[in-house]
């Protein structure tokens, strides 16, 4: 309305005192009766409105009524709010802190035996494992399969609920029937009742079961898995009349014998040894000794590729050899005549007695208990007992009966009817237990059946009952580590799916207890046997470090009974026509536990590089022998049983051998380890769990496609791997600096760096090739995983790779290993051809990706030279929704079109920097320690400031031993090598 | 240039055929676009070249939805078809603009009754060539990062890489390339107007002759117009395959970090480009009819020209081999040795078949003057330009500095699905010209009739 009416107060006044009755009034210009007055009502209401038919409506009026409206628009958001009280969130949960991440102690467990682990927590959800620094089998390194089990605990193919006969059932009809199945136990004494387990060193779960044998004196345990000590506690036996548990020192050991075993890489404490090995290992720092490694194996592992001197031979080879290894220590044991590979053991001999006290002879856990004793007389012949080597109580609960045995007993009581209910706690025996048992025909007639599994795998669907196991980062439980360190194990997450979440709630319900908590069990056993006054304490201490202290079992003396080793009757010898078979744990699935763990079937098998299957493993002379090509399909025939698959040739495999893995051919494994490669278990007997003889093997004329990640095998003669003895190292150490080009010139100018500078360093000498630190890398950075396909199309998308290189003869080649991660050159070729900037360079001389800036043209992985980068050809990052929890909230998820790769763990300097930031310092050495560091058990990578003279990685760069890749292209990377150093024995001939 | 009409020399035939007149010409190739039924072959043709061109859209479709996965490429032969394709494609682009511009700088007036042609040759084959750079990306919703727009990421591309000097080179030279086109249409569509009987199409070709009257003036204009295009696109011959060739020899691998590619690309191009307007013109003159327009001496010319430029591409392929040698470069020598004897040497010598033996038969001159003959050579030496871009992509990637990541590349379904595609886009697109536009240039054919036909 117009500002200039002039209203006249008397005259509103007469207007209404002239009105009549209830007369209301809107306004002063109303009781007025102005003009502007009439033209605003006429305006204002719709049937009178002449606004829109007005001409004369301008752009200014028309914006000046559209403010108007939406002006008194939001006066309507002016009512009175209900009185309902939200309360807001100021009481959080204890130590949590948004964006803070937080560590658990606990452990994981395979085959039984404990490795400490510190467990990264994410407002609730765990996403990463690291291992224990103060855990002796860990301390602070994992292997792979430790690093892949957080993936395990989100696998969205996990048994969700209770299944009765294969329905779903619920665990009140279990609870019933299980209640009803025991009522009928408890007049027999147990009769019937059956417990069969995995190998057991869980003090609580020990405890449990004796208490339910006490209860059912006429119940019987037994323990069964695929890949067992059997033989090295059969071993110990005939040496020493009782079963102790070996351990090794091998930060010792000058001289290390390894008997067909892969003590770096796998079983108890290969974590630990692989650091101890690895201190012995390491010459960087000027230093002119290092230990001496020797292995005779009938199947290439990584222990016999870093090994200086490596004896390929056949499975039943290994037992004579180490007669004659044994004989030449002074163990007079009968020995063949044969003369193979004399100057070899004469040095191996000569080596071993020279270093008498610091020496060790490892037995592998697949040769028979033979070998195993001779091992033991050897080093106590040697004087290693006590330096290198020592003995304990067994760390196992029930270590007596060997595990083959214990499962053909159970089996042939089923079959004489004598077991009506049998309860299965974790462990899969229909799918893994050897053929000639027969177990899953023996489970059918078992009246009552009951699997607890994380999987509804092959054993379930046989069972009657089957209920979900929560996994080791979802429940309480504890275990013992190698050398029988005991660790309790803490949930970090409640269970994601309902069930009896544990071995331990189950045997308590079996017991009687109604509703019990794992967290109850395994906290009152404690408070019985901690032997600690003040329980609480001791608690908190024990969860808050990860290990129970002074729990380390300690070492006894034990005397090798000479006269029986001596007395042992040789094995038998296999003629040389006869074709033999090794049977092996997978490296990756292990015995298929871990089938549907993506990370881990994609995961490069060492040696082979192969992912997503198993394969039958020959070496070039046998396949040449049966004229058979990598990937023919063959069929392996063993007393009537058969398996089929396909070939894959390998060098330095012993000749008239092959090797399978175990693992493979699941068939109810879950989405992604089913149907995957073939069953060995279907000619696996029980007498023979780790080598045949006399199979037979026929060509199919089928071809079956493997999924490799590396297909060239020979560097070319480029200079890649660097090494030299250790003799040619003391020499000449800069021997890795040899042909190396003199600084380049470049047209772009050089980059400052006035603060941080990164690196890396990579020891080639220390690195077993073990995978620890791709999964590592896989499980920080939200690497997905893209299946077998994908890899046989060459687009696995891992950061860090471990190349493998062959050198020398096909048939005993040496084997390098050598880590890539992107070397984050300081004239990085891939900067320069990104057409928009997604690849750039920061100030601390990272070569960054920035992902939502990337378009994909892919130029910068044809520019980069060590092909280090990754592209998400489709969309591989998966939306399902458990798996989604196990992200790292510090890195991007990654989508379709975008190129990755490498970022030297960006997101732990950037937390480390805020960390120092606050504290008002600079970062320490050391503060920033990268995932595949972390993980490496052999402490191969070095991670720091480069700017910084008094850091690791400033010393390590100006090692004399240290190089660069491909530095003639001027790249000049970040990331560099320390040159491989072997220490072959000096001996001539010896160079095996 | 001496004209000899209708005297059939040993050397030389005629430019134009005899009797032709003004009016001859005119009628000829105005009544093809606006009187003659379209042939049965010519629908015929259509139809297959259009069901291609569905491929196409359906690739481009599938390639949407699931991702540049769906081709074999990989890490570490992270560029496939797409980019063989792209620079195939520019190459054949490039005799249009060599015909149209360089000579006619160079007066070289045999090139009017095929000029037109080609440059249509050119602006669909470009059209070609610019799909690919476009679907190769990862995210291709975004492509135009790549181009220096001002927007609020206020983020420029980044110019030190040799694909933000592609956008420009392969955006000016379509740019310059349809001007040229257009421009030298005018007067012929005008000339189309001024023919046509039916009324939409007096309106739809008098819209495009934009008023076009021929008088003296629009002559004097037009004429310096088309000099001063001819004048920018020349340099565009030389250039857009030189900023092509820095896609790789900018880079630092083997097989591509090489100093004679942009000359080496560009003759390429040349050769690539003559042989697909050979592969073109052929069955085109055939059909229409059109021997005294294009003559045998035409293709006598064009043939010779391809001699030439594949004479150098040899040379070109010499001095690899040569500096592989002579580097002492053990990287660059395995390339090499890859290059003839890995998995891939197969194509690398059916290249040299292709490419360099075959095309030697040119030196004969009956075979430049018999059609089957030449049209065969041409098909040929458009396979073997490709086949020297799939050598200079997949097989230098596939194995480059570390052995441990060296891998195979095989194309799938959906890369043929897709190059094929683009073949029938080309096809489909040349058939409208020639069924919508006069496909020679009338008005510079008849500066080629002898004074006394005129």
């Amino acid at each position: 309305m117009s500002n200039n009416t002039q209203l006249d107060i008397r005259q509103i006044r007469a207007t209404l005192q002239s009105k009549q009755g209830s007369e209301y009034w809107r306004c002063l210009e109303e009781l007025a009766e102005t003009e502007e007055f009439r033209e605003f009502l006429h305006r204002e209401f719709p049937r009178e409105a002449s606004v829109w038919d007005d001409s004369s409506m301008g752009r200014r009026q028309f914006l000046m009524l559209m403010g108007a409206s939406l002006a008194l628009a939001g006066l309507n958001a002016c009512t009175k709010q209900p009185d309902e009280k939200i309360i807001p969130f100021v009481r959080s949960p204890e130590f949590v802190t948004p964006g803070v991440p937080l560590s658990f102690a606990t452990a994981m467990v395979q085959g039984g035996f404990a490795t400490g682990i510190l467990v990264t927590s994410h407002m609730g959800r765990p996403t990463k494992i690291e291992g224990n620094p103060d855990h002796p089998a860990s301390l602070g390194a994992t292997d792979a399969f430790t690093q892949a089990s957080i993936l395990s605990l989100y696998d969205p193919d996990r048994s969700q609920v209770p299944l009765n006969r294969g329905l779903i059932g619920t665990r009140d009809k279990f609870l019933q029937a299980l209640s009803q199945a025991l009522q009928a136990k408890k007049a027999s004494g147990g009769a019937g009742l059956r417990i069969l387990t995995e190998t057991v060193t869980s003090p609580t779960l020990g405890d449990q079961l004796a208490r339910l044998l006490r209860q059912f004196p006429r119940a019987r345990w037994h323990q069964y898995e695929p890949v067992s000590m059997d033989y090295a506690r059969e071993g110990a036996r005939i040496a020493f009349g009782r079963i102790v548990t070996t351990r090794y020192h091998l930060d010792k050991a000058d001289v290390v014998l390894s008997l067909d075993s892969d003590f770096l890489t796998h079983g108890p404490g290969a974590v630990r040894y692989a650091r101890d090995f690895a201190q012995k290992r390491k010459v960087a720092g000027g230093k002119q000794t290092m230990n001496r490694l020797y292995s005779i194996e009938s199947s290439p592992t990584n222990v016999g590729a870093i090994a200086d001197h490596r004896l390929s031979v056949r499975p039943h080879d290994v037992e004579a050899l180490t007669r004659r290894i044994a004989r030449g220590a002074g163990v007079l044991v009968e020995t063949p005549q044969s003369g193979n590979h004399d100057t070899w053991l004469a040095a191996l001999v000569q080596d071993l007695r020279t270093h008498q006290g610091s020496s060790v002879v490892i037995p592998g856990l697949y040769q028979p208990p033979a070998v195993h004793a001779l091992a033991h007389a050897i080093n106590e012949r040697l004087g290693n007992v006590g330096k290198t080597v020592s003995y304990s109580e067994p760390v196992e609960i029930q270590p007596e009966q060997s595990q083959a045995e214990s499962l053909r007993k159970l089996v042939s009581d089923i079959r004489d009817g004598q077991v009506d209910m049998l309860v299965i706690l974790g462990g899969n025996p229909v799918y893994d237990a050897p053929a000639d048992l027969d177990f899953g025909g023996a489970l059918a007639s078992v009246a009552f059946s009951v699997h607890l599994g994380l999987y509804a795998d092959e054993t379930a669907a046989e069972c009657t009952w089957h209920l979900p196991q929560a996994h080791s980062l979802e429940t309480w439980s504890d275990a013992r580590a190698y050398d029988g360190t005991a660790t309790i194990l803490q949930p970090l997450i409640t269970p994601l799916y309902a069930g009896v979440s544990s071995d331990h709630e189950l045997l308590e319900l079996m017991l009687g207890t109604a509703e019990p908590k794992s967290y109850d069990i395994v906290r009152e056993f404690w408070r019985r046997h901690s032997g600690s006054r003040d329980f609480e304490t001791f608690w908190r201490t024990s969860l808050n470090s990860g290990l129970v202290a002074g729990s380390t079992f300690p070492s006894r003396n034990v005397r090798v009974r000479m006269q029986e080793v001596q007395s042992l009757p040789p094995g038998r010898a296999v003629p040389g026509d006869e074709l033999s078979l090794a049977f092996r744990p997978d490296p990756t699935v292990w015995d298929g536990r871990y089938a549907n763990n993506g990370w881990l079937q994609e995961l490069p098998k060492p040696l082979t590089t192969l992912t997503w299957d198993n394969a039958i493993l020959v070496s070039p002379a046998t396949a040449g022998r049966f004229d058979l090509q990598n990937e023919s399909v063959v069929e392996i025939a063993y007393n009537g049983r058969k398996i089929a698959g396909p070939v894959w040739i390998t060098p330095g495999h012993p000749d008239q051998t092959v090797t399978v893995h175990l693992g493979y051919g699941r068939t109810k494994a879950g989405r992604i380890g089913s149907k995957r490669g073939f069953n060995v278990h279907a000619i696996r007997t029980s007498d023979a769990p780790w080598s045949i003889a006399g199979i037979g093997l026929a060509k199919t004329g089928a071809k079956s496609r493997l999924a490799v990640t590396q297909h060239h095998h020979l560097m070319e003669g480029r200079n890649l791997v660097r090494s030299a003895s250790l003799a040619e190292y003391v020499a000449n150490p800069v021997f890795a600096k040899e042909h190396q080009p003199s600084a380049q010139p470049s047209l772009y100018p050089e980059h400052e760096y006035d603060g941080y500078a990164w690196g890396m360093s990579i020891d080639l000498s220390a690195c077993t090739g073990c995978n620890a630190c791709v999964v590592a890398c896989q499980a920080e950075n939200n690497i997905p995983i893209v299946g077998k396909d994908q890899v046989l199309a060459g687009r696995e998308m891992h950061w860090i790779r471990i190349d493998r290189y062959y050198k020398g003869s096909l048939d005993d080649p040496e084997v390098v290993f050598q880590p890539v991660t992107c070397m984050h050159c300081e004239n990085a070729p891939c900067e320069v051809v990104c057409p928009v900037a997604a690849t750039v360079h920061d100030s601390e001389g990272l070569n960054v990706m920035v992902y939502n800036r990337c378009i994909g043209t892919r130029y910068c992985s044809n520019n980069c030279p060590y092909k280090v980068r990754r592209f998400n050809f489709l969309q591989y990052s998966t939306d399902e929704p458990t798996l989604a929890m196990q992200k790292n909230p510090e890195v991007t998820v990654r989508s379709r079109g975008v190129m990755e790769k490498c970022s030297y763990c960006v997101q732990r300097i950037s937390a480390a920097r805020i960390e120092a930031k606050k504290e008002g310092r600079e970062i320490r050495d050391g503060e920033v320690v990268t995932a595949c560091q972390a993980a490496c058990p052999s402490q191969a990578i070095v991670f720091g400031n480069i700017n910084d003279p008094d850091s690791r990685i400033a010393k390590l760069k100006a090692d004399p031993l240290d190089y660069g890749l491909l530095t003639e292209l001027n790249t000049k990377p970040r990331t560099s090598y320390l040159a491989r150093v072997t220490n072959p024995h000096q001996e001539p001939g010896t160079s095996a | 240039m001496k004209r000899e009409h209708g005297v059939n020399t040993v050397e030389t035939g005629p430019l134009i055929g005899h009797g032709q007149t003004y009016g001859t010409i005119t009628d000829k190739i105005t009544s093809d676009v606006l009187e003659r039924k379209t042939p049965r072959g010519m629908l015929f043709g259509l139809a297959i070249a259009f069901i291609l061109t569905m491929v196409l859209f359906i690739s481009i479709g599938w390639l949407m939805i699931k991702g540049v996965g769906i081709w074999g490429i990989n890490i570490p032969v992270a560029w496939g078809f797409a980019i063989i394709n792209l620079v195939w494609w520019i190459g054949i682009g490039h005799a249009g603009t060599l015909i149209s511009a360089i000579l006619l700088l160079l007066n070289q007036h045999w090139r009017n009754s095929i000029n037109r042609f080609a440059e249509a040759m050119t602006l669909f084959a470009v059209g070609c060539a610019a799909l690919f750079p476009l679907l190769h990306l990862g995210r291709p919703w975004v492509f135009y990062w790549i181009i220096p727009l001002p927007d609020t990421m206020a983020l420029w591309p980044q110019f030190r890489s040799p694909l933000t000097w592609d956008v420009f080179a392969i955006t000016t030279y379509f740019t310059v390339s349809f001007m040229f086109w257009f421009v030298g249409l005018v007067p012929d569509l005008a000339t189309m107007r001024d023919t046509a009987k039916k009324k939409w199409m007096k309106i739809v070709y008098g819209v495009l002759a934009m008023g076009w009257r021929g008088s003296a003036r629009h002559w004097h204009r037009y004429e310096m117009a088309y000099l001063l295009l001819a004048g920018l696109a020349t340099p565009l011959v030389i250039s857009v395959h030189s900023v092509i060739s820095f896609d790789f020899s900018v880079s630092v691998l083997p097989g591509w970090h090489a100093t004679i590619f942009p000359p080496y690309f560009v003759a390429g191009a040349i050769y690539s480009g003559f042989a697909m307007v050979l592969c073109l013109v052929i069955p085109v003159r055939k059909a229409y009819g059109l021997q005294d327009f294009v003559t045998d001496r035409h293709m006598d010319y064009m043939a010779k020209v391809m001699l030439a430029t594949g004479l150098i591409v040899a040379y070109g392929y010499a001095m690899e081999a040569f500096f592989a040698w002579y580097s002492g470069n053990e990287f660059e020598k395995y390339m090499m040795f890859n290059r003839t004897q890995g998995p891939y040497g197969f194509i690398y010598w059916g290249l040299l078949l292709t490419n360099i033996a075959i095309p030697q038969l040119l030196w004969i001159g009956r075979i430049r003057k018999n059609m089957v003959w030449l049209f065969l050579i041409s098909i040929t030496i458009n396979i073997g330009m490709w086949l020297e871009r799939f050598v200079i992509v997949v097989t230098s990637l596939h194995r480059d500095f570390l052995p441990s990541s060296w891998d195979m590349y095989y194309p799938t379904i959906w890369d043929w699905a897709t190059y094929i595609g683009t073949i029938g886009l080309f096809l489909c697109l040349m058939f409208l010209f020639i069924r919508l536009m006069p496909m020679i240039s009338i008005f510079e054919l008849r500066q080629l009739l002898p004074w006394k036909s005129r």
